[in-house]
């Protein structure tokens, strides 16, 4: 079962069941609020951004749907949260990220996500073998693209 | 119904045999050997489908209704006796069969005709079919999309509205609540024979008396039931019936509409095109008598000659030892799934509501607590067991089971023991590989 404990690494399992990140923050001071869905499983989120100038100042969310949905939700907001602490991230550099992770999840396996850059979120390179889980995998990430683009 | 099943000596099925037919059974997905319990979505295909199919294609490939040379000839022939096959598995009359891509074209077929006819077309013959704002159609909380939404469609172009027939907890249909809601303004009541979530077979005789009784049309969608059951659609006094060819050991692209005779005579077409007139002029077209004006167009000619091979199949394992097989793996699956932690079983009559001990085909749909549908089925395919997981296209029944999304096994006439076990053997594995109830 090499192939599922690959998909499922503990540390999605972990973020799947620890969801750093959910609960929305309150609408008043947000600047975008993306609801996302997957038509195929009836996964959903609800993604909340505030953003500062260039930067963004924090992400919340909230959702219902399989293990991988969830924890990349936990994942991408661990990544932002991260960055809070160095200066924080500019729109640009979430948007750049984004593309990439992209990229990755649709590279049936041949591209990976490095540790340095995605965090934990690079556990995630796995599901990329997968491809009935990518959007599963993207849910969260196309939220916080489209309330960028509207913040 | 169950009487003439529990007669049936189920011994005598030679599973392995019926196996043998089968050349996917033989895939291994990873290390493990496939166990297909997704037929309710999508049937396998024994060779002999995927046989006539080719050697139509090989040796009598040409233009069915149109032609004058040899192969035309054959061609025609080899279609019309497919619909004679494959109306005759349903108990029809060939002429009360029409080729369609599928059940939810079928369906579809219905509900625009019946636009029409609302719209005028048909003449007077039609205009028993016209709705008027206000008329209602009913259909039913455990309905497929495919049997929702074109009356859903048709109401908004109509004024018409639509009711809905609620389930009770253990999956039955509320026919106290039916009864109430069918009455002197219905003028259609669509239902599925067998639910594509539930497994659970309805009471057609029932709802079709309802229906009948309020001068309304008794439209079913008989995809379920279609591959497990014995099938007599005149018998059961439906007026409309649809079928889809995939779910049924046939081709994908093709399937039936039923309809009774002076309701197909009276009706008129959907799509209009090619194939399916008498007469056309700059201005009109004379339509021919049915099935034909129901069949404008190129149809799936090699899809209905595989189809019809299909039903020979089915027939000739006999479709009450089928049905009779089937019941011993859905006991086997339902009392399994029930004894494993944190597994709730939709619609099951262990739980609040209902009517009690129903018949039901071998197809059983549950909740894993605490681990969405989708892990589950990705860790069953880890072990070479492939289910449905999402909706099933009945999103209005998982909302009325407070979920969105479910795990759902379905058996088919290859469906083994050992298969079941294997499965039963994987669910009960879930909820320790991702950590919950542990």
């Amino acid at each position: 079962m090499s192939g599922l404990e690959g998909l499922y690494q503990e540390l999605i399992l972990d973020h799947s069941r620890g969801r750093e990140g959910f609960g929305l923050a309150d609408e008043e001071g947000a600047n975008a609020t993306s609801h996302q869905r997957n038509p195929i499983c009836g996964d959903e989120i609800t993604l909340r951004v505030r953003v500062d100038g260039d930067l963004i100042r924090d992400v919340s969310w909230e959702g219902a749907g399989c293990s991988i949905s969830q924890a990349s939700a936990s994942m991408l907001t661990t990544l932002v949260e991260d960055a809070a602490d160095e200066g924080g991230m500019t729109r640009e550099a979430a948007n750049a990220l984004i593309g990439r992770f992209r990229e990755a999840l649709r590279s049936r396996g041949t591209i990976l996500l490095d540790e340095d850059t995605f965090g934990d979120a690079s556990a995630l390179s796995g599901v990329s073998k997968f491809t009935a889980r990518v959007k599963c995998a993207m849910l969260a990430w196309v939220a916080l693209e489209d309330a960028l683009a509207r913040a | 119904m169950t009487s003439e099943a529990a007669s049936v000596d189920v011994r005598t099925f030679d599973v392995s045999a019926v196996r043998a037919d089968f050349p996917i059974l033989e895939t291994r997905i990873g290390d493990a050997p496939l166990v297909y319990l997704d037929s309710g979505a999508t049937s396998q295909k024994p060779r002999v489908v995927l046989e006539a199919e080719r050697s139509f294609l090989e040796t009598a490939n040409s233009a069915v209704h149109r032609g004058a040379h040899t192969l035309a000839a054959e061609a025609t022939e080899l279609f019309e006796d497919a619909r004679a096959a494959v109306a005759g598995f349903v108990g029809a009359d060939e002429q009360t069969l029409v080729w369609t891509a599928g059940a939810t074209a079928a369906l579809n077929l219905v509900a625009y005709a019946i636009g029409n006819a609302t719209a005028g077309r048909g003449g007077q013959a039609a205009s028993r079919f016209a709705l008027q704002p206000g008329d209602e159609i009913v259909f039913t909380e455990s309905d497929h999309h495919a049997n929702l939404i074109p009356w859903q469609e048709l109401a908004a172009r109509t004024g018409a509205v639509t009711r809905a027939i609620p389930v009770h907890d253990d999956g039955t249909l509320d026919l106290e609540a039916a009864a109430a809601i069918i009455g002197e303004r219905t003028r259609i009541v669509a239902f599925p024979h067998v639910s594509n979530v539930l497994g659970i077979v309805n009471p057609v005789a029932e709802l079709v008396a309802l229906a009948h009784g309020a001068g309304a049309l008794a439209v079913l969608d008989a995809c379920q039931s279609a591959p497990h059951l014995p099938l007599d659609l005149p018998a059961l006094d439906v007026d409309f019936a649809a079928f889809s060819g995939h779910k049924m050991l046939g081709p994908y692209g093709v399937g039936g509409l039923y309809g009774r005779a002076e309701l197909l005579d009276a009706l008129p077409p959907f799509l209009t095109g090619g194939s399916m007139v008498t007469t056309v002029t700059l201005e009109k077209a004379d339509f021919l008598p049915a099935p034909h004006k129901f069949e404008a167009g190129t149809q799936p000619v090699s899809q209905a000659v595989g189809l019809a091979a299909a039903v020979r199949y089915l027939d000739g394992l006999g479709m009450s030892e089928v049905h009779a097989r089937e019941r011993l793996l859905e006991r086997r699956m339902r009392d399994g799934l029930r004894g494993i932690p944190g597994i709730r079983l939709l619609g099951d009559p262990s739980t609040g509501s209902g009517t009690g001990r129903v018949e039901r085909v071998a197809l059983a749909a549950f909740d894993v607590d605490g681990v969405h549908a989708h892990d589950v089925g990705q860790f069953l395919d880890a072990r070479g067991v492939a289910v449905r997981v999402g909706h099933h296209c009945a999103q209005p029944l998982h909302r009325r089971f407070g979920i969105t999304a479910s795990v759902r096994a379905s058996a088919s006439v290859f469906t083994t023991e050992n298969d079941i076990d294997v499965f039963l053997d994987a669910v009960s594995g879930v909820r320790r590989f991702f950590g919950v109830g542990a």
